[in-house]
């Protein structure tokens, strides 16, 4: 079961701010999801090795070598705030 | 009666790889540059865009993760650790959670000639986050601002068991990493630039309990020296609150080196909920046995078999060994100067001696050294043909050490030339003799060993460039 102070837990790791309808909505919608899920425990899956993809593939890789880099005014283009080419955030302790 | 603790010390070690790009795009590594010239849309973490795995990565990772004596893992995969913070831009970091590259290692530690093994639970690749800077005060500033040059570039994680009793045990643990994985190539582990970094979690227990006591994690520690003095500070700072009857407190406490303190970091709450998952954008990592072992034989020499080899092939004593191989500079630069001067035991005498001491005294390490190990090796080769004494190398050496000069050079400019000329040896020798009959009565009448005043007044007499068996045999001689 997923309690309200669970719904309000995930909402602060998500940086969400939830008024207290919303909440209720949420606890009740989250609920319902896990039933759903839940009916997928009922499956024997003795046997079935841990999905750790859902595609048949595997060992893509990259060589090291340097590419283009982006232009510093396109990577700060959508920044609510800048200052020289850094982006401005609010202060954070 | 007064209860005697027990502390329990376990690191987490990140180590930055030296490639040429980052992780899972092809931007630079390279440190520094204008603020956020080195990205790109990947590790910008821009929308739609999809991080590819950088092959070198692997192979560094499995060729620490060797080193420190892991087993590799066949199968091994990426996972999404999720937390809010600016230095992130994709609110998560690429890591690896209960898959990763590498488990079940261990090191060995010496400390106080006692050798102990230290276990190491897991090394995993991550990727590396940007970097917050404060303009101004950062109590004070109302802002911060954010390069993210160093998002992305890879990262191993290296955690150990927590095997560690002492702040000396903490220290050697770190210094001994640090040599193994300098030694593999795949890092600078330079501590002062971050390109290694540690996290020390400390926690004490009565002596002969067996559960652990509550722990505290210490970050900021740039130098061993820092986290020497940060865990032995820790311990006691844990004893003392244990003692008043208080309880230690889980959280973050960083190092403040300038009032030699740990200090209490405001503990962000619920901050270890980081709701790992797969990353669905990155494929698992299989690895063949014949690749891993592949890139086994292709490990060079560690500190330890270097070790060995010293005490083997060289003879040297086991002390001098160990201290030879704690750092890969250091290693490095004495077997250049056994290629050019033979006797191994006094370029370790040299090396350990006054080199150490004027290193140590210009806090400086054998990398700023502007003697070169050619002209170590010139110098020791001065001595054994006579040229200079012993004593007058010291000072040649400290010439050396302060100019980087040739040794030849700093003799001849100096007029240091060992006198071991006979016939003007014998002129002092009898001029001493003359001048401190007291003494020569004294060797006379059987007092032997009066004769080293009188060897001392012949080396002030020549400013100390009189060869001292030719002096004392001339001594014995006129004596008789
Ligand atoms: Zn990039």
């Amino acid at each position: 079961m997923i309690s309200k102070q669970d719904v309000e837990h995930v909402a602060l790791l998500a940086r969400l701010e939830l008024n207290e309808e919303e909440k209720e909505l949420y606890t009740r919608q989250l609920n319902k999801i896990l039933d759903a899920a839940r009916a997928l425990q009922e499956l024997n899956t003795d046997g079935v090795p841990p999905t750790a993809h859902v595609l048949p593939i595997q060992n893509v890789f990259r060589e090291d070598r340097v590419g283009e880099h982006i232009d510093p005014e396109k990577a700060l283009a959508n920044a609510p705030d800048r200052e020289e080419n850094f982006f401005k955030v609010p202060k954070i302790v | 009666m007064t209860q005697s603790y027990e502390a329990v010390i376990g690191i987490e070690v990140h180590v930055e790889l030296k490639t040429n790009t980052k992780i899972f795009c092809n931007s630079t590594t390279e440190f520094g540059g204008d603020p956020n010239h080195h990205t790109c849309p990947v590790c910008l973490g821009l929308p739609g865009t999809l991080p590819v795995l950088n092959k070198k990565v692997v192979e560094y990772a499995v060729r620490a993760g060797l080193a420190l004596n892991c087993k590799i893992a066949n199968f091994s995969k990426f996972d999404r650790k999720n937390y809010y913070y600016p230095d992130l831009p994709k609110n998560y970091q690429i890591s690896q959670y209960d898959l990763p590259i590498a488990e079940h290692g261990y090191l060995d530690i010496e400390v106080d000639g006692q050798t102990k093994r230290i276990g190491i639970t897991r090394l995993h690749m991550e990727e590396d986050a940007g970097k917050l800077v404060h303009q101004g005060n950062i109590v004070t500033t109302p802002y911060s601002l954010v390069d993210y040059n160093r998002t992305g570039v890879p990262l191993i994680e290296i955690v150990s068991e927590p095997d560690m009793r002492s702040p000396e045990e903490a220290r050697a643990y770190v210094e001994k990493l640090k040599a193994v994985i300098q030694y593999t190539g795949v890092s600078d582990c330079r501590m002062e630039e971050g390109s290694l970094r540690c996290d020390v979690n400390v926690s004490v227990r009565p002596v002969g309990q067996r559960e652990f006591g509550t722990k505290t994690e210490i970050k900021n520690l740039n130098s061993f020296r820092a986290l020497q003095r940060a865990v032995a500070f820790e311990i006691e700072r844990q004893i003392g609150v244990l003692e008043s009857g208080g309880k230690v407190i889980q959280e973050t406490r960083t190092w403040d080196e300038a009032r030699g303190i740990t200090v209490s970091m405001r503990s962000k709450e619920q901050a270890h909920d980081y709701r790992y998952f797969p990353d669905p954008d990155l494929v698992p990592l299989v690895l063949d046995n014949q690749w891993i072992e592949f890139i086994r034989e292709s490990l060079p020499e560690l500190p330890d078999q270097r070790r060995a080899r010293y005490i083997r092939e060289y003879g040297l004593p086991e002390y001098d060994a160990s201290i030879l191989t704690l750092t890969k500079e250091m290693s490095d630069y004495f077997e250049e100067v056994i290629q050019h001067y033979h006797t191994p035991k006094a370029v370790s005498n040299w090396m350990m001696g006054e080199m150490a001491r004027l290193l140590n005294a210009g806090g400086m390490d054998i990398t700023r050294c502007k003697i070169k190990p050619t002209q170590l090796a010139e110098l020791l080769k001065l001595i054994d043909k006579g040229t200079i004494s012993g004593k007058i190398a010291k000072t040649v050496f400290e010439e050396m050490f302060a100019s980087g000069k040739d040794p030849e050079a700093i003799v001849k400019e100096k007029g240091l030339v060992q006198i071991s000329d006979e016939g003007a040896l014998a002129a002092v020798v009898d001029e001493v003799i003359a001048a401190n009959p007291k003494s020569v009565q004294d060797y006379r009448g059987g007092k032997t060993q009066a004769i080293g005043f009188l060897v001392g007044q012949v080396m002030k007499a020549t400013r100390g460039k009189a060869n001292p068996d030719l002096v004392n045999k001339l001594l014995k001689e006129k004596l008789q």
